[in-house]
């Protein structure tokens, strides 16, 4: 085969993990669980608690998207060196403090522009 | 006398020689940070929807337009096509170019029926009067969704390209590296879709 030499080199060239047919495998099973779960579980009315519900929504995307991190995009510590890790370390900070940030800030702005400010009217004599 | 001597040429301080890097040695790490910045563009999107999601006026609200079921399917397509993708990699790896063509074929065809399964609900919310204009929260709504979709679309273009270009030149060390990377995008976008269906659709229905 004429491209089998290239394969060859590419092969020493490019140190990068592609995975085996088993950590696929693995990874597409944990993933439809971790899918399928919380699928289930709203669509079948939610538990009793509401917060319950989220908890555990939330808990399936998250856990899903390690396994995503490890399974389907191979993260590891020593990918180039380390610093594939870091800069998504990096970006993780970045995300958390901007989302939490975001929310918490326009929540509560949300919450003193409301129409009544029934909080206000007390204070009022 | 004896200091002039003892002057060194800089090539004894620093290289002045340009570093031989083999071709496409930083690709990875490089599609890596773009893919970071990616996520960085998704994350504003997903706060924006955060902070814009109760702002309905007076207009219809998640747990009136959202169809779970047509998002199960979805998610169910777009998660195939991850697999599929994986597949044509290992297909790669061994040097089987017929084998990565075919599971590249049927990731393409996933992808496609992920599209076409988006544009028909984007349809159906536009035509029940319930479009990006309608309040604060729809239009967050299509932004972030339409972002994603948008994204699998040139995915799947893409896909094409890199189809025709493996079917013309075979699997050379420059087709690996771009097939890498579009496994790389691929994988990463089916990871923003787990945070779309759990922070839309899912807790938008709680």
């Amino acid at each position: 085969m004429a491209h089998s030499h290239n394969h060859h080199d590419a092969h020493h060239d490019a140190h990068h993990d592609h995975g085996s047919f088993k950590s696929y495998m693995t990874g597409f099973v944990l993933a439809v669980i971790l899918t399928v779960i919380p699928f289930g579980i709203v669509m079948g009315g939610g538990f009793d608690s509401r917060a319950l519900t989220i908890a555990v929504v939330v808990l399936c995307a998250v856990a899903q998207v390690l396994v995503h991190m490890i399974y389907f995009l191979h993260m590891n510590s020593s990918a180039e060196e380390g610093w594939t890790l870091l800069s998504t370390l990096f970006t993780i900070v970045v995300v958390v403090i901007m989302l939490a940030g975001s929310l918490w800030v326009m929540f509560h702005l949300n919450t003193n522009m409301m129409p009544q400010m029934s909080h206000e009217l007390q204070v009022m004599p | 006398m004896s200091t002039i001597t003892q002057l060194k040429a800089p090539a004894d301080y620093w290289e002045t020689e340009p570093h031989h890097h083999p071709e496409g040695a930083s690709t990875n790490i490089g599609f890596w940070v773009y893919l970071m910045s990616d996520c960085l563009m998704f994350a504003v999107l997903f706060a924006t929807y955060g902070v814009l999601h109760g702002n309905l006026a007076a207009g219809p609200g998640p747990k009136d337009l959202f169809d779970l079921e047509l998002v199960a399917i979805n998610t169910a397509m777009l998660l195939f096509s991850s697999i599929t993708y994986g597949f044509a990699m290992l297909r790669m790896a061994r040097g089987d170019q017929a084998g990565t063509l075919k599971w590249l074929a049927i990731t393409l065809f996933f992808g496609l029926c992920f599209l076409a399964i988006e544009l028909y609900e984007f349809a159906h919310l536009i035509h029940e009067g319930a479009g990006p204009q309608r309040s604060a929260f729809l239009s967050a709504f299509f932004t972030l969704v339409g972002t994603h979709g948008l994204h699998v679309t040139f995915g799947s273009i893409w896909l094409v390209t890199l189809m025709v270009q493996v079917k013309k030149f075979g699997l050379t060390s420059a087709n690996q590296r771009r097939l890498m990377c579009l496994s790389l995008f691929w994988h990463f976008l089916d990871l923003i879709w787990i945070g779309v269906f759990t922070v839309v659709y899912l807790l938008g229905v709680i």
